[in-house]
């Protein structure tokens, strides 16, 4: 599976697609694709459509701006309107509501709230600007952990002091296990992130297949990538096998990066606990800076509220990013919550997956083929 | 965020701090290779960027399917690729 072309081939996908269905009969499968990316390219691309009735996808946790809670979106803003302060941000989070607006309503009321492409960006703003304090708000699991952390280490060999990062970094392992321990969703097995895993590698993953009995194929973005690696899942489950396998060889290694690994390292440890929308407060789920690193630590310099704030009574983005429930199921659900007028995270960020219902329309496919026959493929 | 988008290294601009020129749809800007670098990155060599960090070297037939399925993800790549282009790393 190497050339473009064949990733798109239609006929392909549902030859895996026919496969899949002969391997699993009726037996209903309920599956989990952890990471964001997945689910924007299942909707896009309406996978659900092509696979067998009985293989269920189940959306999880891996969308960083989706699980932040709201009470540090508070503390952002809180920072941002902090006299002499430039504030800069992943576009993704301009628009997420705080419990008093968002990041963009602050910077229409006065803040000075910038978009950056990169954390390295931010250390720019830093240096031209030598008498403000330029603070870069930091998210996302270990995908883009690395780059901080290595902005971070720039910032100390330049002896940059007016940079300062609010670390809101998490991990993705202990989010899965938040899962698996969860009695309202039986799994079984897991999509697991192509690029987090480029990163960590393949062996965080071993406890799932150990431990827990559930085999882990981890992905790539293409379509076929993603029928592929359910394919591999359901092999596994047919076997009686629980094992940890790449079907993202072309960028994913086994061991995965060691020189972001060790930039984490060096500047980051984890928190004893961190709370993360809809999973609540989860042990060692996410990144601080370390003690050496106080003095670029905006949470030290800046007074942030902290304040826990509960999600709007009318959002079920918990229960959506937990996947008890798909996003159509959400009362407000494309009436009150659009991606215009958001009002959970997951109507928000493009990997979200509310938005990539509504925006892809999967939402009334899938109500109607809710209604639909059962398709036997074999046939 | 999450998808990262394909660039070709065209040179190497600061070798202190790990920053090399790439060019991403026809535009060239710098990305930090530091943790590619092991890989044996050589101008022409294709790497996969995430905010503005160069994490893994991809072959070309990756690089190319990547920018096709990017192309296909309408806003979610194109604001990252307009933000990439207003990028100024140094």
């Amino acid at each position: 599976m190497k050339h473009v072309d064949e990733y798109r081939d239609a006929d392909l996908a549902r030859s895996i697609s026919a496969e899949i269905a002969k391997i699993t009969g009726d037996r209903p499968v309920k599956l989990m694709e952890v990471c964001g990316g997945h689910t924007h390219t299942i909707y896009k691309h309406g996978i659900e459509d092509v696979l067998p009735r009985n293989i269920d996808l189940v959306h999880g946790p891996g969308c960083p701006v989706c699980v932040l809670p709201m009470g540090r979106v508070d503390d952002a803003i809180a920072i941002a309107r902090t006299e002499g302060v430039i504030f800069t941000t992943f576009g993704d989070m301009m628009r997420v509501p705080g419990s008093k607006g968002s990041l963009l309503d602050a910077k229409a009321e006065g803040a000075d709230v910038r978009f950056v492409y990169s954390p390295l960006d931010a250390l720019k703003l830093a240096r031209q600007h030598p008498e403000r304090q330029v603070v870069f708000f930091a998210i996302g699991f270990e995908t883009t952990a690395p780059s901080t952390a290595i902005t971070l280490l720039r910032a100390q060999a330049e002896g940059i002091r007016n940079f300062s990062v609010f670390c809101n970094h998490v991990t993705i392992i202990p989010a899965i296990k938040a899962i698996l321990d969860s009695p309202d969703l039986r799994l079984d097995g897991f999509i697991g992130p192509g690029h987090v895993s480029m990163v960590i590698g393949m062996r965080p993953y071993n406890f799932i297949a150990r431990d827990h009995r559930k085999p882990v194929v981890i992905a790539g973005f293409e379509p076929l990538d993603i029928i592929q690696s359910v394919h591999m899942l359901v092999q596994q489950l047919s076997a009686g096998r629980a094992e940890v396998k790449n079907q993202y060889t072309r960028v994913v290694r086994a061991e995965g990066n060691v020189k972001a690994l060790e930039a984490m390292a060096r500047t980051m440890e984890l928190r004893p606990f961190f709370e993360w929308r809809g999973l609540g407060f989860i042990s060692h789920s996410a990144l601080k800076l370390r003690r050496e690193f106080a003095p670029w630590d905006a949470e030290l310099r800046f007074a942030v509220p902290g304040i826990r704030v509960a999600d709007p009574k009318a959002c079920q983005c918990g229960e959506v990013l937990k996947g008890v429930i798909k996003p159509w199921d959400c009362k407000v659900f494309g009436t009150a919550c659009t991606p215009e007028t958001p009002i959970g995270t997951c109507m928000v960020s493009s990997e979200g997956a509310c938005a990539a219902y509504f925006n892809y329309g999967r939402f009334s496919m899938a109500a109607e083929r809710a209604k639909m026959p059962v398709i036997d493929l074999k046939a | 965020m999450c998808l990262g988008i394909p660039g070709q290294i065209v040179e190497f601009v600061d070798e202190v701090n790990h920053i090399a020129k790439v060019e991403v749809s026809g535009v060239k800007r710098n990305v930090n290779v530091a943790m590619v670098r092991q890989e044996g990155i050589v101008p022409g060599d294709w790497v996969l960027i995430h905010v503005g960090f160069a994490m893994s070297k991809i072959d070309e037939y990756e690089a190319q399917q990547t920018i096709k399925l990017l192309h296909g993800m309408d806003d979610a790549y194109t604001d990252e690729l307009k933000a990439l282009h207003e990028s100024e790393i140094e």
